[in-house]
């Protein structure tokens, strides 16, 4: 048994290290080479990314999910793993194989009102209660949501009821999708590559006899007629396409990208077609027929073509895709998760076996570290995507905060050895990562900064900082929590940690967090203030974010001056930690659901409700922390003694 | 009784106290923002004593919170009587001395801004050559000499002297101005309007003008409109009574013994000893996007008197800074072709510099003092 002991956090760290190990193994191609066509660069939102970010983030708004499932498995079933569509052969399949398209469950209206006034309660899939429907079903009320939509937009965004949010969002849904499907060629063309070459044939014809007319003379309809009807559907991608994939044909012009409908139009005025434009053709004409050695064939075709002067756009594309592929995060959060529960079984089986205690509080260890590995690898990588410092929106936020606490978490689990910081660690950073996540749902997360927040100095200075103040203060605010629950509803608590009790430990531990933060904190404000000054000629405004970090400052002075007076115990001390959670939610989130000030980046009433149960659930904390010290487990020996 | 007072003051109970009232103050105050704009809540909030509170039916002001003045005065009191309360030479308690000191700087350097501090505008279009910049929300009685060919001599008067009224004498000028109604915030209209009453102007001059006074603005993104009546008399007996208002912007222009003269009221000007000249106004962005990537004003700075003639960029976060003052981009014209500047004069503006650094230190000297002492307890154990 000792044997197995020593051995188990070994294996738990081997296990989870083989995971990821597997992750980073290069996949087998199949028969069209998706991946690679997955990789190509487009210029989308201001930056260069891979087709498979396109495919990715249009996903992630109209369905909420990365990758399309072909069939639907009850979700308590996790360890099935349907058959499903990813999302460059999602994407492919939308510009290239529309029908197909049309008929995958792929569009999310989970609001029942919408539902039904829309007479779709009979259709569509249901999977854990949401409803996904396809094109094909929603085609017949196209019109009336792009009518509802249309009035949804027309209101300030403060008044809009969620009925009219919906439907804001299926339109925005089903107009991408439209969009996403002339990306390349006008949908319905069977053989892109034909459409091009009669356009570059009825070219010279057309325009003579355009010129002839401007001329006062007439001329020859037959050519006109034949040129503006391919030109019309031309037009149509140049309209609608939504990625910007023909690179600039004078490649000192690197922001010069154009849509497929302009690039070919462009031959008006220059006369000839680009070339990056007939690889598209074969690719999309290949696809569309089934011909995997010709897709195959063109895409290599064309990446040796990008090799001339789009090298580092090349590099850029394969990188992002490497990244969306591996979803580090995603693993980092069942490592922080299972961290956890080992963590915290570490702590409640004390009393009960020490060896085995201590083999769980190893294991949750070693699992941190892993955890602490495969997130710095995330964020470094998305740093290098990025070419920024790691905090750049309130999605970034998220991981970093989840970053810095496990930082914290590791240092005070390598200095006490008693779980609790594994334990920190990793629900901090399940709960930031969770969060990201549904951040993530809004679309692209490396959206490029505008001009004012286009500076790596501030970035990496203000932002880093008040990011670590954040997590630092969640930090003591979570081991306050701890503190609580397992001082109210265990005996742990008055277990001896060394020459003192577990509880004091932790009374140590938060005082000790509470002064990092502090420091964070305050640095950060007033780099911010500096910044402000730096950018707009005046330190403070007063403005909601800049009021939320001050709030954070003002609490954590509170809590040290508090204690330092004598006017709160250890108990005291922890629910003043835990409204500090409280303070901080509102500076993180709070301040910009309040949809003002120069810092607000949306308004998220999902989010509101969540932020509301969360500080509802700290309040309720706090009531417990508050709880007459018999009505402790761990203190009800000590009670009598008037402690 | 005193030393009751004392012990109140220095004690650390209204530390926490106060600092827990500027959390709510600071809460609130931010929330209170979606309704009120974020000007007037600064205004009620955070610049004041006392924070009122009324029923919305009611003009009744009730009393309700200190205000952001009265908590941080109380802070300020409180840290200097603890610290003269609790000092014993030969302690060792640099950390929290630097700490304190860095906010008092802080909190002192913010006092003065607010004192101190003059925020004008600078307006150009691409070409255009200034040497004065423009305040954004007080307005003067500009009286311009125009006859010389090559300088004007200017006489302004405030609307702080115009408010007083009276009779206004200056060397420069050949007529006394006598202010018969001044209103600090205004609005004409061009026909007869119930609540209106005609302007008694006496020239040809804007005639048939109705006016009424309004109260003050306190919106962020409105202000007042000054308008005033006056007269003009010479020792041969009176000129006129005009019309002066800021919804007027074109200057009258008139000859008296032998000199012209244009008459307006601007926004306050602030002269400088050079010129600022708009190369181009630039107003990237990205590319297939609305998403600005910068905006940048490219300036010739010229100074006769220095013969200094330079060309500066000036973008977002990067400022110049130039004879105290410092020029920021503050935004742009609709055509983008043209810029407005923001030009801060702030003798205190390096104090939060100073301060985070203090604090900063502060605060590390005093956690790492404790991290030593209580790894040293570790160890023994």
């Amino acid at each position: 048994m000792k044997q197995f002991y020593r051995v188990l956090p070994w294996l738990l760290l081997a296990l989870f290290a083989v995971e990821i190990i597997v992750v980073l193994l290069p996949r087998k191609a199949g028969e069209f080479h998706t991946a690679e066509f997955g990789r190509l660069p487009v210029l989308l939102n201001g930056r260069i990314q891979p087709f498979d970010s396109v495919a990715r983030n249009s996903l992630l708004q109209i369905r909420s999910t990365g990758d399309v499932p072909l069939e639907e498995v009850p979700g308590w079933k996790f360890w099935k793993h349907p058959p499903k569509l990813r999302s460059t052969e999602w994407l492919l399949e939308v510009m290239f194989r529309p029908a197909v398209a049309d008929t995958r469950p792929i569009f999310l209206v989970h609001h029942p009102e919408l539902i039904s006034e829309l007479r779709l309660t009979e259709m569509g899939v249901e999977k854990s209660g949401l409803r996904y429907y396809t094109f094909t079903e929603l085609r017949p009320v196209m019109a009336e949501v792009a009518a509802q939509g249309r009035t949804a937009r027309a209101a300030p965004d403060a008044t809009r009821t969620t009925y009219q949010k919906q439907v804001l969002k299926l339109a925005n849904a089903l107009m991408l999708y439209q969009r996403l499907k002339n990306s390349i060629q006008p949908e319905g063309t069977t053989d892109f590559s034909a459409l091009v070459k009669e356009f570059s044939d009825s070219l010279p014809a057309g325009l003579a006899a355009i010129r002839a007319r401007r001329a006062g003379g007439t001329g020859d309809e037959a050519a006109l007629d034949r040129f503006n009807a391919v030109a019309e559907r031309l037009d149509l991608v140049a309209t609608y396409a939504y990625p910007l994939v023909i690179p600039p044909v004078d490649p000192t012009q690197k922001d010069a990208w154009q849509n497929v409908g302009a690039s070919v139009l462009s031959a008006i005025r220059d006369g000839d077609v680009p070339p990056a434009v007939a690889y598209f053709a074969r690719m999309g004409t290949a696809y569309g027929a089934g011909h995997a050695a010709g897709f195959n064939q063109a895409i290599a075709d064309y990446q040796q073509w990008l090799k001339s002067s789009f090298t580092s756009e090349l590099a850029k594309g394969r990188a992002e895709y490497f990244y969306n592929r591996i979803k580090v995060f995603l693993h980092a959060t069942i490592i922080y998760i299972a961290a956890f529960l080992l963590a915290g079984a570490a702590l409640l089986t004390i009393g009960l076996s020490a060896p085995l205690s201590e083999s769980l509080r190893r294991s949750a260890y070693y699992l941190i570290g892993l955890a602490f590995v495969v997130h710095t690898f995330g964020l470094v990588f998305r740093m290098m995507l990025e070419g920024r410092p790691p905090v750049t929106n309130l999605y970034s936020s998220a991981i970093f905060i989840g970053w810095g606490t496990c930082v914290l978490g590791l240092i005070l689990e390598r200095i006490y050895r008693i779980g609790l910081g594994s334990a920190v660690a990793g629900l901090v950073g399940f709960v930031t990562l969770l969060i990201a996540h549904n951040l993530a749902l809004g679309g692209d997360t490396m959206e490029m900064l505008r001009a004012v927040l286009d500076t790596n100095f501030w970035l990496a200075t203000h932002v880093v900082v008040i990011t670590l103040g954040y997590a630092a203060t969640f930090v003591a605010g979570a081991l306050a929590l701890a503190y609580v629950t397992l001082g109210v509803f265990t005996p742990v608590l008055a277990r001896p940690a060394g020459q003192t009790t577990l509880g004091r430990v932790l009374a140590q531990m938060v005082y000790a967090i509470i002064c990092f933060a502090m420091l964070f904190s305050f640095v950060g404000t007033v780099l911010g203030g500096i910044w402000a000054d730096q950018s707009w000629g005046r330190f403070w405004g007063w403005d909601p974010k800049e009021n939320g970090a001050l709030m954070i400052v003002i609490w954590n002075a509170l809590i040290l001056h508090a204690r330092l007076g004598g006017l709160v115990r250890e108990r005291g001390l922890m629910n003043l930690a835990i409204f500090g959670n409280v303070v901080t939610a509102f500076s993180w989130f709070g301040t910009n659901m309040l949809g003002i000030g120069l810092h607000s980046y949306g308004f998220m009433d999902a989010a509101f409700r969540w932020l509301m149960l969360f500080n509802a659930s700290q309040i309720f904390i706090i009531a417990l922390g508050s709880l007459p010290l018999p009505a402790w487990r761990s203190f009800r020996a000590l009670a009598p003694t008037g402690r | 009784m005193l030393d009751r007072l004392y012990d109140f003051f220095s004690s650390l109970k209204l530390t926490v106290a106060l600092l827990a009232l500027g959390l709510v103050l600071v809460f609130v105050g931010t929330v209170a923002q979606v309704n009120l704009g974020l000007y007037k809540a600064q205004n009620d909030f955070f610049r004041s004593f006392i924070v009122y509170w009324g029923p919305a039916w009611s003009s009744l002001r009730i009393p309700v919170f200190p205000g952001g003045y009265t908590i941080g005065w109380l802070l300020l009191m409180n840290l200097f009587a603890a610290h003269f309360r609790h000092y014993r030479p030969g302690q060792k308690k640099y950390g929290i001395i630097l700490i304190h000191f860095g906010v008092v700087l802080l909190l002192v350097g913010q006092l003065l801004t607010d004192m101190f501090s003059t925020e004008s505008l600078l307006h150009l279009r691409n070409g255009d050559t200034k040497n004065y910049s423009e305040a954004s929300r007080e307005f003067e009685l500009a009286i311009v000499d125009t006859t010389a060919a090559d300088s004007n001599q200017v006489v302004v008067i405030s609307t702080h002297r115009l408010r007083k009224g009276g009779d206004i004498q200056h060397p420069a000028l050949p007529f006394t101005v006598r202010v018969k109604t001044f209103f600090a915030n205004s609005s004409l209209v061009q026909t007869a309007t119930p609540g209106y009453q005609a302007v008694p102007t006496t020239t040809a001059f804007r005639t048939g003008l109705w006016w009424r006074e309004l109260p003050h603005e306190t919106e962020m993104e409105k202000r007042d409109m000054p308008s005033a009546l006056v007269e003009l008399h010479s020792a041969q007996g009176t000129v006129g009574t005009f019309l002066f208002s800021a919804f007027l912007t074109k200057p009258h222009a008139m000859t008296h013994a032998g000199r012209t003269y244009q008459l307006v009221v601007r926004q306050v000007r602030f002269y400088k000893p050079f010129s600022i000249h708009l190369v181009e106004f630039r107003h990237d962005r990205y590319p297939g996007t609305e998403i600005p990537k910068n905006f940048s004003s490219r300036v010739r700075l010229q100074r006769p008197d220095t013969g200094e003639d330079r060309e500066v960029l000036i973008f977002m976060n990067n400022p110049l800074r130039y004879d105290g003052e410092t020029y920021y981009q503050a935004s742009f014209d609709t055509d983008d072709q043209g810029t407005v500047l923001q030009v801060v004069r702030n003798p205190s503006w390096l104090t939060p510099y100073f301060s985070c650094v203090l604090v900063g230190l502060g605060l590390i000297v005093q956690f790492t003092s404790h991290l030593v002492g209580f790894a040293r307890k570790r160890s023994k154990v």
